[in-house]
């Protein structure tokens, strides 16, 4: 019943490959597939942060913001200043997991609303990026090179790069830490009942500060994947991506009043939203609002669909459901 | 049952006190559990029950008082520490994880894991164990929302034990339960009690009390009335503690003779399923009706079909001989109908607004969003009514929420009499209110009535009711069961009313039927 | 419960609403004001050139008028306890359509830019009220959905127009005061006649603050929701027209974009609490002409424009600190009398006379 979203999220998904799969010559190959999962590979990552928060009942909508922040960062750290690349990379996952904590503990201990105190993190972490530089600079590194160039063949001429094995690792990570681990099932406490959780003895203060620590972590990784699969940083990358994330999520089945959820709902939501652009690609003919418009459109019908499933069908299920 | 007066005393509370503000909402009460009983705490809303609650386990501090638990003073600041301590409190709202599954609502912070991952089938096997010791066999794999109120408040009862509670407070428990579930749960409260906890059982359904509890410790206003032994007190003798004050004082005030006004409102076979059965009602000029009945008894339900607050499944209702529709609080303003709700702060006032603000509300309402009050019509209506009902402080332009209780109502009462009702609802107009106010309402309630407006008031104050109603309409499990007039509305009538079917013991299984058919 | 109490506990409960709750605002802008005059002297000076009128405060005014007349939306629809993430997403569709049709009669260029924002916000609505949407949410799906909508108006292209009528907008002027003035001021004027002028405040901050009370008083609190996500999304048109006519050609990528948090910031830092209740629309326009002051001072600073996002991070972190529930508990607190132990806010058991 609570999986019920997630079938049909996948169920559309499979039918949209399926329609694409008869339409275009070529589209049902591995290549097509790994081409949509490498396309989509730093989206993927800002969505499984995105999954934490909104499941423990908050939003994020920094993270593209952190996303910009650190591709310039790095291509600063890396070209300029001539800080080792590895290094560039801790210090760039370093410096976003303590912002997300910063955030975190502002919404916890000041009882301030999500969505304000990371309206105020997209600021800052943008801000910040412009400060650094408002110029597309290029990475020139011999470790991109050899990061980028470490690939995975697969048969029939798919190839999986280090940025999707690092985003497939994310999923499967994250998604054993969600629906696995005390911390996971913390979580989802939290977006069923703040004061219940708190009754019940959950950790609130500091669940809270991690999903937030969490979430700008995993925007930090995005963005280290953003800068590979471009090779180059600019602080106006992943404008308006905190947008996709959050669609991805929401068309994935996670209830935006937190909650209710999985990690895999929210791949299969970032695939649908990757499918409806390769759709566009391989059209050739259509324009690229379509993806927007479509976008929008499957979110109305998967909140609507939600809310009948929440409102109507769940409460009557309730009700007749036999007691012991 | 089996009274075990002589269990070792698990929980002894002395002395307590808590006031909010000026209102003293406990005085000096004091409660003794004993391990192996299940003890009753009775009282109307209002009483105390709920604050005696809050202040035990920690939610709320304590003024004055002790609490020992098993001889040890203890004084939790969280219900975490209470449930530490040994003392868990389940709740009509069950304070669990409708989102979460059975085990892990069960074991949530204390999953078993192995290398940090939550072993799933090791929990969920000994979920499945831990409920069948409640004679509970469902897959503790699905939702907790999945399923029934009745289970989730044994997966509480459960958790609460297995974290090794010795007493259970348990807080109405059973309000949302249909007969069977309700035996289920008495069941369980048995064993436990068997098992050697000690079962505090906080609920109005009089019947359940008699069928499980040892004691009875009944509260009214704050203040503890008395702990009796259940076997040793008749119903109508509980009732008369839980409403009545001295019945001596009550003699009624009301102008017996006085013709009946013209019929107003005629409400005929008015019910909404699972809250409340039909029924007629009849509101005439210059008269007040008083509905009694027991907390629960569906008094609120009546009133706030006839408002039109919630949408009646049957029944007509006519206003001076013409047919209505009255599906809205709209259609009722429309109509010249008040309504002053129990909840003041959730329902009533709008805290952040002035109390001109507040009292303008309905009639500008009705007025429509086009037709603004102008200011100045606004002042000359909050002064009016502040100076009439004397509310306290005369400043129009305080906000209300820092009122007292009894200038909220007045408050309230101005936002409808401004809108020159013909019928205006009380429901418990005089709830929470101190004593000095009070009085003023029920002076006010008389004057309305000479004035020539219906009313309806519902009330848990017996003797109150007596002195203003002209006619008393009684309730009981959500059913009107008597309407009493002139010479017959007295406290002790009401109080056989509201006890009436225990004269019939024999008729008991019979009506369990009905309250089955009626839940369902 | 909401936090939109201006009472300070004690002293100032004499004076009258507004002047109290607007102090902190004003105070707050006549020093941004008084720093822009610091760092560029010639910051008040106003000069008249071709009939109009040219100087750092008009241009604060007129790059200022999109953000206020979304805040004058966006502060109704968040007195109720909403919110409208849509209005940047509007914008670009109203834009954009005004832009296709400005070879029209003016009336009609407009009016069709002002009905397709009525539309959005009545879809807005509905979804809030009726189908009971989450607001953040509900309109989170036109943000999402309005700028695809807006690009597919303008084929994807800056569709540049030279219409006179609609250019005046941009480039007019009324008595030497710039069109987008003059159009937002009296959108100032008809938004506060509608609320104040009827009893549509009122009813706002009723059903911002208690819902449920609202509705018992026979408030007819859904219709009203539908109505001031309604007006949310004529404002949101009326700024899209401004913003198109600004640079005689509608942006659909660029129009409007992240606009909608600007407004939100504004009604903000205007003293109105997100979770509904009373609400200021003059504070709200003194909010956005805040921001537009930063912004302007920070250019005429000679800093890098890139300091703008940081130092409206810092604004919003001040602003959400000295409006923190918590923060305002702890003050509460330590006026009050040592009695109210009690965890729950003062305003939740009324204080004896």
């Amino acid at each position: 019943m609570s999986r019920l979203p997630v079938i049909v999220t996948t169920i559309v998904f499979l039918l949209g490959f399926a329609v694409c799969g008869l339409h275009f010559r070529h589209f049902a190959s591995t290549r097509v597939v790994a081409d949509l999962l490498t396309d989509n590979a730093y989206l993927g990552v800002l969505a499984v942060g995105m999954t934490f928060v909104i499941i423990s009942g908050g939003i994020d909508l920094s993270v593209g913001a952190v996303l910009g922040f650190t591709t310039v960062f790095l291509a600063l750290a890396i070209g300029p200043w001539g800080i080792p690349a590895p290094l560039a990379f801790v210090l760039v996952l370093a410096l976003s997991a303590g912002f997300g904590a910063a955030m975190g503990a502002l919404i916890q201990y000041l009882d301030m609303p999500p969505f304000i105190v990371t309206l105020a993190g997209l600021f800052l972490a943008r801000g910040g990026a412009f400060l650094l530089s408002t110029q597309s600079i290029p990475v020139n590194s011999p470790v991109y090179a050899a990061l980028v160039g470490f690939r995975l063949h697969i048969p029939s001429g798919g190839q999986i790069p280090l940025i999707t094995m690092v985003m497939l690792l994310v999923f499967v990570v994250c998604g054993v830490l969600l629906h696995f681990t005390r911390f996971g099932a913390n979580v989802y406490a939290l977006g069923g009942s703040r004061s219940s959780a708190t009754l019940m003895g959950i950790p609130v203060a500091r669940t809270t500060i991690r999903v937030y620590m969490l979430s700008s972590l995993l925007a930090g990784l995005s963005g280290i994947i953003f800068s590979l699969y471009t090779s180059s940083g600019y602080s106006l990358s992943g404008v308006g991506n905190e947008l996709d994330a959050i669609a991805a999520v929401v068309i994935g089945g996670t209830l935006l009043s937190g909650g209710v959820g999985t990690l895999f709902g929210s791949f299969v939501g970032v695939m649908i939203e990757g499918l409806i652009q390769t759709y566009i690609t391989f059209d050739g003919n259509l324009s690229s609002w379509w993806a927007k418009i479509v976008t929008g459109a499957l979110l109305f019908a998967f909140i609507a669909f939600q809310q009948i499933l929440s409102g109507g069908v769940l409460s009557s299920l309730r009700r007749t459901s036999a007691p012991a | 049952m089996n009274a075990s007066p002589n269990g070792e005393v698990l929980l002894e509370i002395s002395g307590l006190s808590k006031s909010f503000g000026a209102i003293q909402v406990l005085h000096e009460v004091g409660l003794v559990l004993r391990a192996g009983e299940i003890h009753a705490l009775l009282g109307e809303n209002g009483a105390g029950k709920s604050t005696l609650i809050k202040t035990v386990t920690g939610v709320q501090g304590r003024d004055a008082g002790t609490v020992r638990l098993c001889g040890q003073d203890i004084a939790p600041r969280t219900t975490e520490e209470a449930v530490a301590a040994g003392l868990a409190t389940v709740y009509q709202e069950v304070n669990l994880l409708p989102n979460l599954s059975v085990a892990q609502n069960l074991f949530l912070g204390r999953q078993p894991t192995r290398f940090g991952i939550v072993q799933g089938g090791v929990m969920r096997k000994r979920a499945s164990a831990l409920l069948r010791e409640f004679g509970l066999d469902i897959d503790p794999g699905r939702p907790l929302g999945s399923y029934s109120v009745a289970v989730q408040h044994i997966c509480a009862i459960a958790r609460a034990v297995d974290l090794s509670a010795r007493v259970l407070i348990l807080d109405e428990p059973t309000a949302s339960l249909d007969a069977h579930e309700v035996e289920v749960l008495l069941g369980v409260m048995r064993d436990l009690a068997a098992r050697g906890l000690a079962i505090l059982f906080v609920t109005h359904f009089l019947d359940q009390v008699y069928a499980v509890c040892d004691r009875i410790t009944v509260l009214r206003n704050g203040r503890l009335v008395g702990e009796r032994e259940t076997a040793a007190l008749p119903r109508m003798e509980l009732i008369h503690m839980m409403l009545g004050r001295a019945l001596e004082h009550s003699v009624s005030t009301r102008d017996a003779g006085r013709p009946r006004g013209d019929c107003i409102g005629a409400f005929r076979d008015m019910s909404r399923r699972g809250s409340i059965d039909p029924f007629d009602l009849d509101l005439h000029r210059g008269e007040v009706v008083g509905l009694a009945g027991l907390l629960g008894s569906g008094r609120t339900e009546t009133v706030r079909l006839v408002f039109g607050a919630d949408k009646a499944d049957s029944g007509t209702a006519q206003l001076d001989g013409k047919s209505t529709r009255l599906h809205s609080p709209r259609d009722a303003l429309r109509q010249r109908i008040g309504y002053c709700p129990e909840e003041r702060k959730t329902e009533g006032i709008v805290a952040e607004l002035t109390v001109r603000e507040n009292i303008i509300l309905a009639l500008q309402a009705r007025r429509g969003l086009w037709r603004p009050i102008p200011r100045r019509e606004q002042d000359a209506i909050a002064r009016r009514f502040i100076k009439a009902l004397d509310i306290r402080p005369p400043d129009p332009e305080r906000p209300i929420g820092l009122l007292s209780g009894g200038n909220q109502q007045k408050a309230l009462l101005a936002r409808w009499l401004a809108t020159e009702p013909r019928i205006l609802i009380l429901d418990e107009p005089t709830r929470g209110i101190d004593v000095g106010a009070h009085a003023e309402i029920i002076q006010l309630i008389r004057r309305l009535c000479e004035d020539g407006l219906a009313l309806l008031v519902v009330s848990s104050e017996l003797d109150e009711i007596v002195t203003y109603a002209d006619r008393v309409l009684v309730l009981r499990d959500r059913k009107q069961v008597a309407s009493l007039e002139g010479e017959s509305v007295t406290v002790s009538s009401i109080l056989a009313a509201i006890a009436s079917d225990d004269v019939a013991p024999k008729e008991q299984a019979a009506k369990e039927q009905v309250a089955r058919e009626e839940v369902a | 419960m909401s936090g939109a109490v201006h009472t300070a506990p004690g002293a100032t409960r004499r004076l009258p609403r507004i002047p109290r709750a607007a102090l902190p605002q004003i105070i707050a802008l006549v020093a941004i004001l008084a720093i822009d005059r610091a760092v560029s002297p010639g910051f008040f000076d106003i000069r008249m050139s071709g009939g109009r009128l040219f100087g750092s405060v008009i241009d604060v005014l007129n790059h200022g008028a999109p953000v206020a007349m979304l805040s004058l939306g966006m502060v109704l629809v968040i007195a109720t306890g909403g919110i409208d993430l849509s209005v940047g997403a509007v914008m670009a569709i109203s834009g954009a359509v005004a832009a296709t049709l400005a070879g029209e009669p003016l009336a009609i260029t407009i009016g069709a830019a002002l009905l397709i924002g009525l539309v959005c916000g009545i879809w807005n609505g509905i979804l809030v009220a009726f189908l009971r949407i989450q607001p953040i949410v509900a309109t989170l799906i036109l943000m999402v959905a309005g700028r695809g909508v807006a690009q597919l108006i303008t084929g994807g292209r800056i569709l540049t127009f030279s219409a006179p009528g609609l250019s005046w907008f941009g480039g007019g002027s009324v008595l030497g005061v710039p069109a987008a003035v003059v159009v937002t001021a009296g959108a100032i004027v008809v938004t506060g006649l509608l609320v104040r002028g009827t009893a549509l405040g009122l009813m706002v901050e009723a059903t911002g603050g208690n819902a449920r009370a609202s509705r018992l008083a026979g408030i007819e609190t859904r219709g009203m929701t539908v109505a001031v996500y309604a007006w949310s999304g004529v404002c949101a048109a009326v700024a899209g027209i401004l913003a198109a006519a600004d640079i005689l050609g509608a942006d659909a990528n660029n129009a409007g974009l992240y606009l909608e948090l600007d407004a939100i910031l504004a009604v903000v830092i205007g003293g109105t609490s997100l979770l509904g209740g009373r609400f200021s629309i003059g504070l709200a326009v003194v909010g956005a002409l805040i921001i537009q002051s930063m912004n302007t001072g920070i250019l005429l600073s000679g800093l890098p424009a890139e300091f703008n996002l940081v130092v409206k991070a810092v604004v919003v972190l001040a602003v959400l600190l000295a409006q923190a529930p918590r923060l305002r508990r702890v003050f509460a607190r330590s006026a009050a009398p040592p009695k109210a132990t009690e965890p729950a806010p003062a305003r939740q058991q009324g204080a004896q006379p």
